[in-house]
């Protein structure tokens, strides 16, 4: 019996609930760690980025509108999905970044266990993070976090810590989520497959199309247009420390948004990533019975 | 909710004009719930910012003169006597006997069964009807609670009248407003209305009570504001005196209001009466600078603005003593009624 | 004559210990700037109040040391519940000294004594009093276990409320644990000079405080300088933007307090005399210096001609004129700069074909005065209802439903503050939801409080001031631990070890914590 010639992917970027090809066209070679060529990834343009903030915007309202317990279960319904096709992750992993059975496994368990840690928190972080406030006078008076709108995130290109291109992922759009912001991410240059993966799982669960968008390609090239963008409201440089994140910053000052510097490795599950992306909001209103 | 026989209303000419001529219950009820709601911090926060003005020396003689002009110089007790009256009326004629350029009060205020003692002593220095003069306001209607049938109100109001009364104060029927029977409420002050009309046609000038007290809140003042000038008030006055809260800052800004609004809409200007609780020359020039920001200085005149009041009149003659002394003047400086 | 004439009753300048020049404030003591000197002057009549230092580079880089030396020194060595008695103390002194400090904030700034005096000062001590009890509670301010005062904090305000954005950067800046420069604006250093004395009657420890007076240069100095751990500026967002520019990349926290066209909404059931009130308050409150000032009226078009109506007859009672005087409501404009903008802005909307209203006032002869003024039939396309005029100048636009109105107050590059008026709960909350902006203020306008959070979405800035939220712009979060006991258990360990529940990793750094309460950080 001869071996069965097996049917590989295409890999499409992700905007606003489909799977386009770049509208430019190009695309670019995803190699293994020794070399191999693995795959054709979509290469990103400027109008790729445009058209993922227009979807993203869009889709803003019906997110962030949504009730905190239903979005906290959309979220951990992509848990869900996430465990369910773990083989194929593990499988990108081991093929494209190069990881050991072990470590793949690790990173897959770890995605999941991050995603449903944030999903619990969908529910809970105004709880957390606002507060009624005690103001001298007959007045009602609370503070409450929203969400800051559309983030532009930079997502983490793989590291010394064994981010294979799918914990990296995971770690910076579920923070911003959870509070009812929709996400532009580039995902990792060097390991974008199990970004294109995800957004299967995304595609196939209950978050609206334009929640999430995820851009392949050169972050050198894209983020520039994403950080200069008057209609995105947040920056998450994460994964941009061999950037020019400097300029990103700067850019991005043009409008006042929101920047998280470049961290190393992966960002840390923290109260602290949702509320970045969140504006206090604080309502008074009289008190009175007569 | 069933369509019931709608209520006819006594056709009162301004309530005609401004819901239309089949008057009924239920076209007064819709047009009363219509009317703004009030902000009960808001409308005292702006009290208190009017509370905080403060007015030139000359503009105290003058507001302190304008003050005692515009009392109704009351004594509403089970005790009063016609001694008492007598008493009463001889202050309010004379109120400052060290110094004959002290103005008169507005008018005396008693119970309807006083009239008769109030107009004799007053004797030439009644009004009645005149430009000068002291009027005779009594309070009528079953005062201070209003709980007594239409006719025995009516009965009381025409004894006033013919007693020689200039002014009639009449309360609402609280219970009557409480319990949403608003026909009822305006039914009524139709028909005091009517019953202060003397035999030569004139009319005794109507005051209507709304016991702001027991209304409690300020959209309920706002309605039965509106409700008694619809009825023909010629006053709105804030409290009996024999409840309290009586006259508040912010109850008598909000019944301004009103009769602001009114004048916006008619041209037509009605009187405001605050009764019951200002005692100090201090509060009552706070209730000046309310008048005069809210409706204008023009409605410092007595046929638009009385302070209900017993104690106060001392209060501004011991400030009048010294405005004009420059030195602090004490009780025993001031006489007793 | 009229019995509104009311008094002249002015506040009495004697009251005011004023000195005929005042140094830079450094280290505890008054000195000498580098700088040429300048002039501050009394906007009412354009006399001169008094001589100010001005601070150089080389002056500013002077305090930034002395603050830093205060910070390693004395101040993070301090226990949290001593910083708060100093700022006690200071809450204490400045409820003493209320009745000077209005005379000296509305002598320099221009804004009526009514109002420094009820809300400016009175609003100062009550921030200091707020912040001081934070200061022995910071792991207490949901910031993670022990969270850590980020340093020397350089810190920039505006002249619209000199002395009372001073209180905002300063009391939560000490309770946290930071030292601070303050620069205030160069037409209104007066208060934050007579509160120098007051921290220096509190005994503060020398550099902890330092206030340097100057121009925009002296502000750029500071917080361009290098030793800074902290920036956080109110003002413009021009100069906002600059400074997320010339920070970005280095390791400074920055908040940013800017500009706004706030929206004040509204409906056609809204408790209309509050609303007229609300409105008044919304733009003529400190002559509409206020960067969350109500300056775009959006009026329910069935409503519109009542409320403008209203809105003329009430605004012919306010009164302008002297700032001391106690009768006050409109005081001068605080500089010959800004009479031009709104002059220029307000001319900018005749000429775009708005209905100017003016209230018949009388003007001073000398002095910046601007009659409160009225623009009916503004559209969104003017740029009377796009640029913020920081003046007594109000954009009346009208909406037809709930939508459009929110769809209208969202339509700006602002987003600080907004109001709504209605006497229906469920629309105000749902309106609420979706206004951008972060004070939304419903059947009222232009309410402050120490405990409650201030600031802005989009371009009106980011961090808020005031309440808990305050003091986490200037704290370090405890958050920010070793990344391995963050990072969920299993990325470092076997995969059989899953999440820990976040709450007891709370709690095992809260123990870890626990024996170094009440020592210094």
């Amino acid at each position: 019996m001869t071996a069965r010639l097996a049917v590989p992917k295409t890999y499409k970027l992700y905007i606003g609930g489909a799977f386009p090809r770049s509208e430019s066209g190009r695309t670019y070679e995803v190699v293994t760690r020794k070399g191999d060529f693995l795959a054709n990834a979509a290469r990103a343009s400027r109008k790729d980025a445009r058209d993922a903030v227009v979807a993203a915007r869009a889709a803003v309202s019906g997110w962030s509108g949504a009730t905190a317990y239903n979005r906290g279960q959309v979220l951990y319904r992509i848990a869900e999905l996430l465990e369910g096709r773990r083989a194929q992750f593990v499988d990108e992993l081991r093929r494209g970044s190069g990881l050991t059975e072990a470590q793949a496994n690790r990173e897959v368990d770890t995605a999941i266990d991050v995603w449903v840690w944030y999903a619990g928190w969908a529910d809970k972080y105004l709880q957390v993070t606002g507060n009624g406030n005690a103001v001298s006078g007959p007045y009602f008076n609370i503070s409450t976090p929203e969400p800051t709108g559309v983030v532009a995130i930079v997502a983490p290109q793989g590291s010394a810590s064994g981010d294979g291109g799918l914990l990296g992922l995971v770690s910076v759009v579920a923070p911003a989520l959870v509070s009812g912001n929709t996400v532009v991410v580039i995902a990792s240059e060097a390991a974008p497959l199990p970004a294109i993966s995800l957004a299967e799982v995304l595609a196939t669960s209950d978050v609206p199309g334009g929640v999430v968008n995820i851009l392949t390609g050169s972050p050198a090239e894209i983020a520039p247009w994403l950080a200069s963008h008057a209609d995105v409201n947040a920056l998450d440089l994460a994964g941009a420390s061999d950037l020019d994140w400097v300029d990103l910053q700067v850019a991005a000052a043009d409008t006042l948004k929101r920047v998280l510097p470049p961290e190393p490795g992966v960002p840390a599950p923290s109260v602290e990533r949702i509320q970045f992306f969140t504006e206090t909001k604080t309502v008074w209103h009289p008190k009175g019975i007569i | 909710m069933t369509l019931e026989q709608p209520v006819a209303l006594a056709p009162a000419e301004r309530a005609v004009q401004l819901i239309g001529a089949d008057l009924t219950e239920k076209s007064l009820k819709l047009h009363l719930d219509g009317l703004s709601g009030v902000d009960a911090v808001g409308l005292e926060a702006r009290a208190a910012g009017l509370a905080t003005r403060s007015i030139k020396t000359s503009s105290k003689a003058w507001a302190l003169d304008t003050i005692i002009r515009l009392i109704d110089l009351t004594t509403l007790e089970g005790a009063d006597t016609p001694g008492k009256v007598q008493s009463l009326v001889a202050k309010a004629m004379n109120p400052d006997p060290s110094d004959p350029t002290t103005p008169r009060v507005a008018a005396v205020c008693v119970y309807g069964d006083m009239v008769a003692d109030a107009v004799a002593a007053l004797g030439s220095a009644h009004a009645a009807g005149g430009r000068t003069g002291i009027n005779v306001a009594a309070v009528a209607t079953a005062f201070p609670s209003g709980r007594a049938s239409l006719a025995v109100k009516l009965a009381d109001t025409k004894d006033a009248v013919d007693a020689g009364a200039d002014e009639i104060d009449m309360v609402i029927d609280r219970g009557a407003f409480l319990s949403g029977r608003y026909g009822i409420v305006f039914e009524q002050i139709v028909a005091v209305k009517e019953a202060c009309r003397r035999r030569d046609g004139s009319y005794a000038h109507l005051k209507v009570i709304l016991e702001t007290g027991e209304l409690n809140t300020y959209d309920n003042v706002r309605r039965a504001s509106w409700l008694a000038i619809l009825a023909g008030a010629d006053f709105i006055k804030t409290s009996t005196g024999k409840v309290q809260p009586a006259a508040t800052l912010p109850v008598t800004l909000l019944m301004l209001q009103v009769v602001n609004d009114w004048h916006r809409l008619t041209g037509e200007k009605i009187g405001v009466k605050p009764a019951g609780g200002i005692r100090s020359s201090k509060d009552a020039i706070r209730y000046l600078v309310t008048v005069a920001e809210t409706v204008g200085e023009e409605w410092l005149q007595p046929h638009l603005f009385r302070f209900g009041a017993s104690s106060l009149l001392n209060d501004v003659l011991l400030q009048r003593q010294k405005l004009t002394t420059g030195h602090y003047s004490g009780p025993d400086y001031v006489t007793i009624d | 004559m009229s019995f509104l004439e009311y008094a002249p009753a002015p506040e009495s300048k004697s009251i005011l210990h004023l000195k005929k020049s005042y140094g830079l404030f450094i280290d505890g003591d008054f000195r000498e700037g580098h700088g040429t000197p300048f002039t501050t002057i009394s906007p009412a009549d354009e006399s001169p109040i008094a001589k100010i230092a001005n601070a150089n580079a080389a002056d500013v880089d002077t305090a930034v040391v002395a603050a830093r030396r205060a910070y390693d020194r004395v101040w993070s060595r301090m226990s949290g519940s001593d910083r708060g008695k100093y700022l006690f103390r200071i809450a204490r002194l400045v409820q003493e000294r209320t009745r000077e400090l209005a005379v000296a904030e509305s002598l320099d700034n221009g804004k009526p004594i009514k109002e420094s005096r009820d809300v400016d000062v009175p609003l100062v001590a009550a921030w200091f009093f707020y912040y001081a009890g934070w200061a022995d509670k910071l792991d207490h301010a949901g910031l993670g276990a022990a969270p850590r005062a980020l340093g020397v904090a350089a810190q920039v305000i505006p002249w619209n409320f000199p002395l009372l954005m001073l209180a905002w950067k300063i009391a939560p800046a000490l309770a946290a644990g930071n030292t601070v420069v303050l620069k205030p604006a160069e037409t209104t250093p007066l208060s934050a000079l007579v509160f120098a004395e007051i921290l220096q009657q509190a005994d503060l420890p020398p550099g902890v405080v330092n206030i340097v007076t100057g121009a925009g240069d002296t502000g750029s100095a500071l917080v361009n300088h290098p030793d800074v751990d902290k920036v956080a500026f109110t003002g413009s967002t021009a100069v906002g933007r600059a400074i997320a520019k010339s920070t970005a990349g280095t390791a400074k926290k920055l908040t940013l307090e800017l500009g706004g066209k706030a929206a004040n909404i509204v409906f056609d059931d809204a408790p209309m005399d509050q609303a007229i009130e609300g409105i008044v308050n919304g733009i003529f409150f400190n002559q509409g210096h206020v960067c969350c000032a109500g300056s775009r009226l959006l009026v329910q078009e069935n409503v519109h001609d009542e409320v403008i109506d209203r809105l003329k007859q009430r605004l012919s009672t306010l009164r302008l004129g002297d700032p001391l005087d106690k009768n006050t409501d409109i005081g001068a404009i605080n500089s010959k700069a800004q009479l031009e903008r709104i002059r220029t802005l307000s001319d900018i909307g005749e000429e775009e074909g708005a209905d100017r209203w003016t209230a018949d006032c009388v003007i001073p002869d000398k002095g910046f005065w601007f009659a409160p003024t009225i623009f009916t039939g503004v559209e969104t396309s003017h740029r009377i209802a796009r640029e913020e005029i920081f003046g007594p100048v109000l954009s009346v636009l009208t909406f037809r439903t709930p939508a459009e109105a929110i769809a209208k107050a969202n339509n700006t590059p602002y987003g600080l503050s907004a109001g709504i008026w209605s006497d229906k709960g469920s629309r105000i909350l749902g309106v609420a939801d979706k206004l951008k902006a972060g004070v939304v203020w419903a059947n009222t306008f232009n309410r402050f409080d120490p405990a409650s959070p201030f600031g802005g979405y989009k371009e009106s800035g980011y961090g808020r001031e005031g309440g808990r939220h305050g003091l986490g712009a200037y704290l370090q979060s405890g958050w920010h631990a070793p990344a391995s006991r963050q990072l969920p258990a299993s990325r470092v360990e076997p995969r059989t070890s899953r999440v820990e529940p976040a709450a007891s990793r709370v709690e095992r750094a809260e123990t870890a914590r626990a024996p170094k309460k009440g020592s210094t950080r």
